[in-house]
């Protein structure tokens, strides 16, 4: 396996009864890659990055973090081994404080679950407090999740997901849920927080100009299937991405 | 808030003196009732412990009645006297006989692990009512214990029996304070919040639920041996359901927040039992089931949330 290769998907095949959610799926990531996922709902995007978090087993295929095989592993295992995503729907500690959610994050990375030594150890804080800087969140540190708006939620559910210092960092629609003009500073947000650290980043997105401005490759799907991978520009110009994703070339049928 | 060890030790040294010198003062029937609501409270405290991580056991009379028999049969079989051996002897053998099924308790949410663990405890009721060399149903006698190699008088026995209660709720009080406030404690909370995220971030839930079990059946042994030592007398009861259902009542009276409303509430119950009994006899469940429905109504976060920091902070906002 290339050096630089990080994650390599080997035709991955998921069926939910008669559906087909991922059909021979190939997928290589380069190390340092920024790749969209892009297609319309129910085109297999999710079930993807549910195969490579350990979430979802294929029905056949192999994943491949470096050279290790982690198509049989659990989440657990999987993130252990530097895979790290944010969900669609923010997955939180409502009850905690955002501070506390950060103290669980970090614990369960270090894997020090001590039973006498407080949560609250001074390196820890002292990492939260940073990565709640970069997010923009250091107001909200002493406020229970519950009591947050949607976008401060979504953030947060990233910085947890960037505690461990991850090598794969899959973001599942970060920006779903919020309103348009939020969308773009929200995404600048997350970016310039990812920027000082060295990993690659797949990002599912329905929003294509922060797919042009974010990504540097797109991965297209459309009934589990890839139909276009490809830089951005590229990408998106094909007739299936236009037909099929974009919605452009049904537009313009009907304009005719 | 996580509170700093020494803030923890200074408390927990404070309220072991305080308690114990409280003792002395008591008549006789407190000392008892005090005796017994703290053997309890330690059972209840295992229950809390389980429940700050989402599940609910409706059996721990079990891990009470493996800590009492434990303790009777030591004393009666072996000749082993001493309080505090027997006390931690009781707590390691309920922890080593439920150990085995802590892997797969672990696998449990809701009403699942809650009747799983009921119906543990109702199977070792039904041995431990047809084993006639533990005495069957009516169970069996056990005589005064010593402490520390000294026999005791009948002017001292109950006072010494209270101040041994008190050294282990105290301290196990103690140690689960600091274990809540540990990260293993806070991922305990993060698992009843969400499970996925955590396994999603690299924690073992299954291996948090299971050290969670283990260490409150270590606590409802040392409870179980405690009270058959108060009491003198072990029978299969101390495993039957409704006896686990007292420790439940504590559990949710108490609320998961405060370690000293667990034993606070253990001692309520205790004494809404002995009054009820007396002025109201045969229907002393009913004026418990109005104090917890006034509880639950007015208290849904338990005693502990009249002076936690997390309620404070909730009511603020």
């Amino acid at each position: 396996m290339s050096s630089s290769l990080l994650l390599s998907a080997r035709h991955l095949q998921k069926q939910f009864g008669a559906v087909v959610a991922a059909h021979d799926l190939c997928v290589d990531i380069e190390v340092g890659q920024r790749v969209s996922l892009i297609g319309s709902n129910g085109a297999g995007k999710t079930t993807f990055v549910n195969m490579i978090t350990g979430y979802l087993k294929p029905d056949q295929g192999s994943i491949h973090l470096g050279d290790t095989d982690i198509t049989a592993m659990s989440p657990r295992q999987i993130t252990r081994l530097g895979v790290a995503r944010s969900f669609q729907i923010p997955q939180l500690y409502p009850a905690l404080s955002v501070m506390d959610n950060m103290l669980v994050a970090m614990a369960c990375h270090d894997n020090q679950l001590s039973m006498w030594r407080s949560a609250s150890q001074p390196q820890h804080i002292e990492r939260g407090v940073e990565l709640l800087e970069r997010f923009g969140l250091i107001q909200h540190r002493h406020r229970r999740v519950s009591e947050l708006p949607g976008g401060v939620r979504k953030l947060l559910d990233i910085a947890l997901a960037l505690t461990g210092s991850p090598k794969l960092l899959l973001l599942d629609e970060p920006t779903s849920g919020v309103s348009a003009e939020e969308k773009f500073p929200m995404m600048e947000t997350v970016m310039h927080a990812l920027g000082n650290e060295p990993l690659t980043a797949l990002f599912v997105e329905h929003d294509m100009d922060i797919v042009r401005r974010h990504a540097d490759r797109v991965i297209a799907f459309y009934s589990g299937r890839i139909i276009a991978d490809d830089a951005p520009e590229q990408a998106l110009a094909t007739d299936d991405v236009r037909r099929y994703v974009t919605g452009e070339l049904r537009q313009e049928a009907n304009h005719a | 808030m996580h509170r700093s060890f020494t803030f923890l030790t200074w408390a927990a040294l404070l309220c072991t003196a305080a308690l114990l010198a409280l003792g002395l003062v008591l008549p006789k029937w407190l000392l008892f009732m005090c005796t017994m609501a703290f053997a309890n409270g330690l059972v209840s405290l295992g229950i809390v412990l389980l429940m700050r991580g989402g599940v609910v056991a409706f059996g721990q009379g079990l891990m009470s009645a493996i800590g009492g028999y434990t303790a009777a049969l030591l004393f009666q079989k072996m000749g082993i006297t001493d309080a505090i051996v027997l006390t931690l002897v009781g707590g390691i053998t309920a922890t080593l006989l439920t150990a085995p099924f802590a892997p797969l308790l672990s696998r449990y949410r809701g009403i699942f692990f809650s009747m799983l663990t009921l119906a543990m405890s109702m199977v070792g009721y039904g041995i431990l009512v047809k084993t006639e060399r533990l005495g069957g149903s009516d169970g069996f006698n056990l005589g005064r214990v010593s402490v520390l190699g000294q026999a005791l008088s009948d002017d001292w026995v109950g006072y010494v029996l209270y101040a041994v209660a008190v050294f282990f709720a105290c301290l196990m009080s103690y140690l689960s304070r600091i274990y809540f406030d540990s990260t293993r404690g806070l991922i305990t909370q993060a698992i009843r919040e969400n499970e996925l995220r955590v396994e999603y971030l690299g924690g073992s839930v299954r291996h948090t639920m299971a050290l969670n079990f283990v260490l409150a059946a270590f606590m409802g042994g040392c409870g179980g041996a405690l009270a058959v030592m108060a009491l003198g007398h072990i029978d299969p009861n101390f495993s039957y359901w409704t006896t686990s259902g007292e420790f439940v009542f504590v559990a949710i009276l108490a609320g998961t927040q405060s370690v000293i409303a667990i034993m606070l509430s253990s001692v309520i119950l205790e004494a809404v039992r002995s009054f009820s009994s007396a002025y109201f006899p045969n229907t002393w469940q009913l004026a418990l089931g109005l104090f917890l429905m006034f509880v639950i109504r007015f208290l849904p976060l338990g005693l502990g949330s009249l002076w936690s920091p997390k309620s404070q902070k909730e009511q603020e906002a």
